[in-house]
């Protein structure tokens, strides 16, 4: 009986989550991914014009960089989903393990691009004004943020685990 | 044959004889398969039909609008157009090489060949995609090198201008664009029976990484315009490619992940129903 209440912990409406436990990670990971690169197309390519299609600073290795983690990031938003349907009918889902997943999933990715894409390999910049650092220290901290509140949400999961263990 | 060979490689048309590049002739050459194609496609509907096996409305409107894009890309203003304009002919290899191709893999030609097809002839036409060659080009890797590697050479070489002037060559890179487009769609999503399922994850990996070769090479031409094809066009047919690209491919991922998620339901009770891309010839 001690193994079927560890497969309970947290949720008898999802059974099954420890056991898909790393699924749960994958599937918000991708997802987060994804979708702040979804948002970063949306948002700064098209609504606002910041970012540009090319920049003639791009460098080659940029480029790569730039189609490899579009293309990337494109599969994971769908992936993403499907796994999470997926969890819902295996009866798996774990909510704070999924969202810790994606704000780290949403904020790594937010600084490879902020750090590394916008400032080593120049594919653009944020916005082509003067006080163009301010942009890059928000886009940076937003990530920072995104990262240490995922870290925070993913840490809680793992403590509640711990916490059904000892009680039964 | 007449090869006209023009000196502008955007030679414009009302001189233009019947075996020119940009005349009558390619056109119609490049627009026949697919006039033949969609009339089997037709017929073949029709016999199932009277065999008293079933076949999908849907299909036939997505076999059929399949070939029109490829037509619209091979024969008519739009065509002729694509010989002046670099962004026109953008718009032509999106229809011809990656619209028409997901239409008409989505139409499931060979499990519609199948069903309507004698037994006899149909052993025949399974031991042509069971044969090495099939399995070779229906490889996710290797259709991905055909489609997003001949683009590439086509793009970034003297190959396209020399496409302006060469009658021949016109014929085989439209041929090889669709033929391309084809496999490699087919490799990643098929309906249809095929010689041999790859993994899941293996698909998913070859799907980024061509779609991230196609990407890549957009932007390529947006900063590396084609030798003959003015700044201006490129910007625009490159963006065209990137974003075209986009919205087609968002279509093949979510089929691609449809697919996996129907093949990895839980299995508690045995479905008996086979699962979407298993080879199952002339069974329903």
């Amino acid at each position: 009986m001690e193994a079927d209440t560890k497969l309970e912990a947290g949720s008898a409406n999802e059974p099954n989550r420890l056991k898909y436990s790393r699924r749960n990670f994958w599937s918000g990971f991708l997802f987060g991914l994804g979708m702040i690169a979804f948002i970063d197309e949306m948002v700064f390519h098209q609504l606002l014009r910041w970012h540009h299609f090319y920049d003639r600073a791009t460098t080659d290795v940029g480029l790569i960089s730039d189609g490899l983690f579009h293309a990337f990031s494109w599969f994971a938003t769908i992936g993403g989903l499907f796994m999470f349907a997926d969890l819902r009918r295996r009866r798996a889902v774990w909510l704070t393990r999924w969202w810790g997943a994606v704000l780290l999933g949403a904020g790594i990715f937010q600084l490879y691009d902020g750090l590394i894409q916008h400032k080593v390999f120049r594919i653009h910049q944020i916005r082509y004004v003067e006080n163009l650092i301010v942009y890059d220290i928000i886009w940076n901290t937003a990530a920072v943020i995104m990262i240490l509140a995922g870290i925070y949400l993913l840490r809680r999961a793992q403590k509640s685990v711990k916490r059904e263990e000892g009680r039964s | 044959m007449i090869v006209l060979n023009h000196s502008q490689p955007h030679g414009h048309s009302h001189s233009t004889a019947f075996f020119d590049v940009a005349g009558l002739g390619p056109q119609l050459i490049l627009a026949f398969p697919f006039v033949i194609a969609l009339v089997i496609y037709l017929f073949a509907a029709a016999a199932a039909k009277r065999k008293g096996k079933s076949w999908q409305g849907y299909r036939m409107v997505l076999f059929t609008i399949g070939a029109g894009c490829a037509l619209a890309a091979v024969i008519g203003p739009l065509a002729e157009w694509a010989h002046a304009n670099f962004t026109v002919h953008m718009l032509g290899h999106l229809l011809l090489g990656m619209l028409a191709p997901l239409l008409m893999v989505l139409a499931a030609p060979v499990r519609l060949l199948l069903r309507a097809m004698p037994v006899k002839w149909g052993r025949r036409l399974t031991k042509v995609l069971k044969s090495l060659p099939a399995r070779i080009v229906t490889d996710p890797a290797v259709a991905s090198l055909l489609n997003i590697g001949g683009l590439w050479i086509l793009y970034t070489t003297e190959l396209y201008a020399a496409m302006h002037d060469d009658v021949l060559l016109h014929l085989f890179i439209h041929m090889h664009v669709f033929l391309a487009g084809y496999v490699f769609t087919a490799s990643m999503i098929s309906i249809d029976p095929m010689p041999h399922r790859t993994a899941y994850l293996y698909r998913a990996i070859v799907l980024v990484l061509a779609l991230a070769g196609h990407q890549i090479l957009s932007k390529f031409i947006y900063a590396n315009p084609p030798a003959g094809v003015p700044r201006p066009e490129a910007e625009a047919g490159g963006q065209l490619m990137f974003y075209g690209g986009d919205a087609v491919d968002v279509f093949i991922i979510f089929m691609l992940c449809l697919q996996w998620y129907r093949a990895a339901r839980p299995r508690g009770k045995m479905s008996q129903k086979t699962s979407a891309g298993q080879f199952t010839p002339a069974a329903d």
